[in-house]
């Protein structure tokens, strides 16, 4: 029983994302003492598909019709299920990104698997089952969960698993006719990616504020700062509900969940829905005018100031940091 | 139109989350539970595309125990016309759309709406799960919908961006916010609650393909280190070389 990873593109493009999950599926195939493949959908040159080496994957099926360049869930669920099957997979893993939520559960139905969605470490065996660490109650606490059937699915949440080096000659297999026109259920219209800015789900660095900020006018304190770091930025709810900032920048328990390497959070009081989002990131950092605001008690770095006096110097630090380094 | 939301009973967004000593069971003593936000979303949102269509009905359907009833009244108060309760404890998304998925198979709705995720076990797989079992188009993390005819255009959520997509009735689509505001019930609409119809059906049970060996909490935070305003370039530093995150 093997390990099969599904390695997400975007246009043609591996992500960090798909690194990570590619890594994962090694790491685990070594703990079963099994190979991992490697399934990749659509058109990707080969130098990009070989790259997946680097990171220990000895063979990949590429399935190249070019219907699946553009994702559609049902049609992907039916190709990777159809290579999970030809190679005998065991455990199929990818990234729980929203391309992976919206195919690891079809896939999970096919596989008849049971599914870890947002698994934070690498399982344990016991005996028969996995047991996958994932996050619960919005990043309020963990469960080990038993994945009890005989073939498995385990998407990854990004930036919880290192990269592991360890490369290996690689094998491509290219496959075509796995899927036709009639698979694809939704038609695409229309991809507005963003642009110029640093997608949120996957930042590293990320600079947030709430209602501190007084309004939306002040913002361009916030985007010169994440701009000097290379970060994205973030916002709490009342921000983005009284339109200040778009929609796509709240994160909490009912926006997005973020896990970054570091957030820093200004003007924001940290009530328990917005740290719901961001607690899972790995360095905090709290500027706040109330030295008693509770980010500070799950923040590691804390300056009590008005933000109007520290971003401003806090800019200034950053961009003689990053012209120093 | 014929719309069927799912709808889940989670813990209210203040809870404080704890586990039983031996951490096999998530306390619920004292917790307050709610309407998934999502959820909530969701239902109103069917009520929108019913009032733009000129009619309809909106069928909501929970699988759980008979604690979660309230919560189903209160979505018989928001507007939908009746309510489902499946007899069983929800322990696994496979489990919750299997039971969906059955009651839903000869009742041709047209749409089916659920939330993005629960925010208990944020697992985000029922919507899915339910498609796949029902072999039905599934949209995920939605955005806007509008409907024509028996064609629907969506917007969703993609990685780095958004995505527009058209897909033909009946399919299943998962609510993000920024869809709808939750509708808050009235008074006369918790007066016509009592009266409508909330049926229980038996569940078909079945094998659980996962379960929960042990819960535990995050690990606690060493402890916030504060810095004075005019330490900036020091905080940037202890970035570098303590926290090595730039
Ligand atoms: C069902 C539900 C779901 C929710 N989901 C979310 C969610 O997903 N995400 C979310 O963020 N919230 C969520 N909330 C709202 C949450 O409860 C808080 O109301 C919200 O997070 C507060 O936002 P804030 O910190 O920006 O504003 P406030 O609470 O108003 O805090 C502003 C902070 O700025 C500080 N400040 C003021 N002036 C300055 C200055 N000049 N310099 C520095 N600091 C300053 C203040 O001391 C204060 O701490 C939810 C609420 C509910 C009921
Ligand atoms: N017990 C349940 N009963 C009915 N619908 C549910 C239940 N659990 C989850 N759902 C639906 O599935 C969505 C995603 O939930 P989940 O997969 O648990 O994150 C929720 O927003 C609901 O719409």
């Amino acid at each position: 029983m093997s390990v099969l990873v599904f390695v997400e593109n975007h246009a043609g493009q591996f992500k960090k994302a798909a690194y990570e999950a590619a890594s994962y599926a090694v790491q685990l195939a070594a703990q079963m003492q099994t190979t991992a493949a490697a399934v990749v959908l659509g058109t990707v040159a080969e130098d990009t598909v070989r790259s997946l080496g680097k990171y220990g994957i000895q063979k990949v099926v590429c399935v190249q019709d070019a219907l699946l360049d553009g994702f559609e869930a049902h049609a992907a669920a039916k190709a990777v299920a159809e290579v999970a099957k030809g190679i005998g997979a065991g455990v199929v893993v990818l990234s729980n990104t929203y391309t992976g939520k919206a195919l690891a559960p079809r896939l999970a139905v096919k596989l008849q698997a049971a599914l870890a969605a947002g698994a934070v470490e690498l399982p344990e065996l016991n005996g028969q089952d996995l047991m996958v660490k994932r996050t619960v109650f919005s990043n309020k606490g963990f469960a080990d969960l038993a994945l009890k059937t005989a073939v498995k699915v385990i998407s990854i949440t990004p930036n919880s698993y290192k990269l592991v080096e360890n490369e290996v000659a690689i094998e491509v297999e290219n496959r075509n006719g796995v899927v036709s026109a009639a698979d694809f259920k939704a038609k695409v219209v229309e991809v507005k990616k963003v642009t110029g800015k640093i997608p949120l789900t996957e930042a590293e660095l990320v600079v947030s504020a709430g209602r501190g900020l007084k309004g939306p006018e002040n913002w361009h304190m916030v985007e010169n700062l994440a701009n000097a770091l290379g970060a994205a930025t973030a916002c709490s709810k009342p921000v983005s509900d009284m339109h200040w900032r778009p929609h796509d920048e709240h994160v909490g328990q009912t926006g997005i969940t973020i896990k970054p390497n570091l957030y820093i959070a200004i003007g924001i009081s940290g009530a328990i829905q917005h740290l719901a989002g961001v607690s899972g990131s790995k360095v905090i950092v709290a500027i706040n005018t109330d030295k008693d605001a509770p980010f500070f008690k799950i923040a590691d770095y804390g300056i009590v100031g008005d933000a109007f006096e520290v971003l401003p110097k806090l800019n200034e630090a950053i961009t003689k940091f990053k012209a120093a380094n | 139109m014929k719309i069927l939301v799912c709808i889940s009973n989670v813990p209210d967004t203040t809870t404080k989350i704890t586990f039983s000593p031996d951490n096999k069971s998530f306390n619920a003593t004292g917790v307050q539970y709610i309407i998934n936000p999502y959820d909530e979303l969701a239902l109103t949102k069917a009520l929108e595309l019913n009032e733009v269509a000129g009619g309809g009905t909106v069928t909501v359907v929970h699988v759980g125990l008979a604690d979660a009833e309230p919560n189903l009244r209160k979505a018989l108060a928001v507007g939908a016309d009746d309510a489902v309760r499946i007899d069983a404890a929800p322990t696994d998304g496979f489990q919750v759309a299997s039971e969906i998925a059955t009651y839903a198979k000869d009742k041709q709705f047209d749409l089916i709406l659920c939330g993005r995720e629960s925010i208990d076990y944020n697992g985000g797989v029922v919507p899915g799960m339910l498609a796949e079992m029902l072999d039905l188009p599934e949209v995920n993390v939605i955005t806007s919908i509008t409907i024509n005819g028996g064609l629907s255009q969506v917007e969703r959520d993609i990685d780095g961006g958004r995505e527009a997509l058209e897909v033909s009735l009946p399919f299943v689509a998962s609510c993000q916010k920024e869809i709808t505001e939750p509708r808050i019930p009235n008074m006369r609409g918790i007066m016509m609650a009592r009266s409508k119809p909330l049926q229980v059906l038996p569940a078909q049970g079945g094998a659980l393909h996962t379960e929960v060996s042990e819960y535990a909490l995050p690990a606690a935070k060493a402890g916030c280190r504060f810095l004075e305003v005019s330490e900036v370039e020091k905080l940037v530093e202890l970035l570098h070389s303590e926290a090595k995150v730039i």
